[in-house]
């Protein structure tokens, strides 16, 4: 007898919509409530494919493998030596993504130079520009130049070891960002020159030049400046790879950092993370065409981002042509970020860890992405470097793990051919064979 | 005077010799003959000294300039004085688009007219036209004061935070969050140090003030259709 009809007869189980789910209904009535878009930080949190879809298959009897622990497998690589006098040599080739100081403290930019130069590797600034903190402990230290141009002085940019000219990034490609008034404390406000407490925008463009033509001659005034002697690196959004890393060697860049949709921002809107870009594992391969058309793979280097998080992303990475990976997410979760430890702060926020990705509002409880005083005390930007430089320390050795594996001696020999997929999605997109077949959706030379 | 034949000597050793000026250097006057338009001419300049050029010069020209003098006998390309820290440029004929984009200090001296965005995300520089200025001019400019003896075009200081306009002549719109200032005399005394400075001949009476409404300054929903 079913309780609410007398007569029996049987309900239908409550079906929840695959269209109107629970989170987007939470959307809708967020919206509803405040009308204003949703602002967070992080990459695309959507489910897309990725190195997850990508295998290695290991040595055979026609692949035979290197001893570990006995058989060198090497992981240095340069950044910049086809135009800079000094290009960076670095020991890992995973490097620290551009975050700013404003969106991170200071002790967290500390703590990311320290743990980059215990592992060998560089970091980067962001919107706002060089901190000494950041400075005096970063070995190599990478300076962005930004649309906004915040904090940007050349006394900074001849201390750089590099420049990284930002055209875009994986989570808002073609977007600008927002600083909310609750961080622009005195420090950031000063060093950004702007008032107290404002909503401070930050540039979609640069202000003094537009297309590939003006970059050439970006680039070769930024050379000027800083005499030749750094290399300039041009970071694009996975928007349009093939074309974006044409026209960015084109332009004389010495490298080119790729981001895909699941790279992380300081702040933007939802909508524009979840729905603009493409994910990192559809990029990699057509900037890599791009490399290979003009002459330029491993003249010109290739540095990849976006949701890199283990060796093996990093080993994927690389055997599908890349020569570096920079990782952003990932290091702040290795300083501490989204730490089960302030479950219940992340709580009373209305969030849980793992989920926190409201950085703009300035109440990070970890200390990490916040200008309050009082919560960054919690974090020691020693500790972080330390976390920092052991996580990357893994990362290399479980890439050099699996690079034995496939019989390299370095991280730079694996190859395409290293890989199967999982899924005829990624197999289409990093054009390796569906595992099993010897055959990927758009394969040269095959019918289907 | 050290005079450089930029056809002969090349942009590269060019910049060299002046960026191996100090602070202390003795040879303080330097001319370069034959820009023919050349980009990134005298960028990145750290030590008091002045640079003349004879000539036309392309993009960028004085780029992030400090402490030096710059003139530019002829017209300035796109970017002129982009970033500049101090120091002043003077520009005997007409200058391009984003003419002291992102400027901090020191101060620009245009002698014709200025193109569009002339001043955008200006920082704190200091900028005086003597003729017109075009469109989307000083574009989210943060600080500094930007002086037009002529006329503005379209959508001037569109979202900008605390720098300050002056006018002489006629603005075809402001920009989103722009408006007419009072002139207060504390205003007349700055505008009139500026124009004393740019050796520009003008009754700082004539001209009108506009800066920042400052009703973006924080985001409301309310306000969405002003951007």
């Amino acid at each position: 007898m079913n309780k609410h009809d007398p007569k029996g007869i049987p309900h239908t189980t409550p079906r929840q919509s695959a269209t109107f789910t629970q989170d987007i209904n939470s959307d809708i009535r967020r919206a509803a409530a405040t009308g204003i878009y949703d602002i967070r930080g992080g990459g695309a949190k959507r489910k897309v494919p990725s190195f997850d879809d990508l295998l290695f298959m290991g040595a055979s009897i026609s692949r035979y493998p290197l001893e570990g622990y006995r058989e060198k497998c090497e992981t240095s690589v340069t950044i910049g030596g086809l135009h800079a006098e000094n290009p960076i040599e670095l020991d890992i080739p995973i490097t620290i993504a551009g975050m700013s100081f404003g969106a991170l403290s200071g002790p967290a930019k500390e703590a990311l130079g320290r743990g980059a130069s215990a592992a060998g590797t560089s970091t980067t600034t962001g919107d706002g520009g060089m901190t000494p903190e950041e400075r005096g402990h970063s070995d190599k230290l990478v300076y962005q130049y930004l649309p906004s141009r915040y904090g940007m002085n050349p006394n900074d940019l001849r201390k750089a070891d590099a420049i990284e000219i930002v055209v875009g990034q994986g989570a808002k490609p073609g977007g600008g960002g927002m600083l909310l008034g609750q961080k622009i404390s005195d420090r950031v406000a000063e060093m950004r020159n702007l008032p107290k407490g404002i909503d401070q925008r930050s540039a979609c463009r640069h202000p003094d030049w537009t297309g590939p033509d003006d970059l050439e001659i970006k680039i070769l005034e930024l050379r000027e400046i800083t005499g030749w002697k750094v290399p300039i690196y041009v970071k694009v959004a996975g928007a349009r790879p093939y074309y974006d890393t044409t026209l960015a060697i084109k332009a004389g860049a010495d490298a080119v950092v790729l981001d895909g949709m699941q790279g992380g921002t300081a702040a933007t809107q939802d909508v524009f993370i979840e729905h603009v870009g493409q994910p990192t594992l559809a990029i990699v391969r057509p900037a890599v065409q791009a490399l290979q058309d003009l002459g330029m793979h491993r003249k010109v280097q290739l540095i990849l981002s976006g949701g890199i998080r283990s060796g093996a992303d990093v080993a994927k990475a690389m055997a599908l042509g890349a020569d570096a990976v920079a990782i952003g997410t990932a290091a702040l979760i290795a300083l501490g970020d989204n730490d089960p430890k302030w479950e219940a702060e992340y709580n009373a926020l209305g969030t849980t860890a793992g989920a926190y990705d409201d950085w703009h509002e300035g109440q990070d409880p970890a200390g990490i992405t916040t200008q309050d005083p009082d919560l960054m005390a919690r974090f020691d930007p020693v500790e972080g470097g330390r976390r920092l430089r052991n996580y990357l320390k893994v990362m290399t050795l479980e890439a050099q793990t699996i690079a034995r594996a496939c019989g390299k001696n370095h991280l730079h020999n694996l190859e395409p051919e290293d890989l199967v997929a999982l899924t005829m999605e990624a197999a289409a997109m990093a054009q390796v064979p569906l595992a099993g077949t010897n055959w990927y959706p758009g394969k040269p030379g095959t019918t289907y | 005077m050290q005079t450089i034949d930029l056809s002969e000597t090349g942009l590269r050793e060019m910049n060299k010799m002046l960026h191996a000026q100090a602070d202390n250097t003795n040879q303080t006057a330097w001319e370069i003959v034959n820009p023919k338009g050349a980009h990134a001419i005298a960028c990145g300049l750290d030590a008091p000294i002045e640079v003349t050029i004879k000539g036309s010069t392309g993009y960028y020209c004085a780029g992030m300039n400090q402490q030096a003098t710059v003139n530019i006998h002829g017209s300035a390309g796109p970017g002129t004085g982009e970033n500049i820290m101090s120091g002043k440029i003077v520009i005997e004929g007409d200058a391009s688009q984003y003419l002291g984009a992102t400027g901090h200090g020191g101060l620009i001296v245009v002698k014709g007219n200025a193109s569009s965005r002339c001043g955008i995300s200006m920082k704190g520089v200091n900028i005086v036209v003597q003729g017109n200025i075009g469109h989307m001019s000083a574009f989210m400019g943060q600080s500094g004061n930007l002086v037009v003896c002529g006329d503005a075009g379209d959508a001037l200081g569109d979202s900008c935070y605390e720098a300050r306009f002056f006018v002489r002549g006629t603005v075809k719109s402001l920009g989103a969050d722009c408006e007419k200032k009072e002139m207060r005399p504390e205003h007349l005394t700055l505008l009139q140090s500026l124009l004393d400075e740019a050796g520009i001949d003008a009754d700082p009476a004539e001209f009108t003030r506009y800066g920042s409404a400052r009703n973006l300054y924080n985001f409301d929903v309310d306000n969405a259709g002003a951007y």
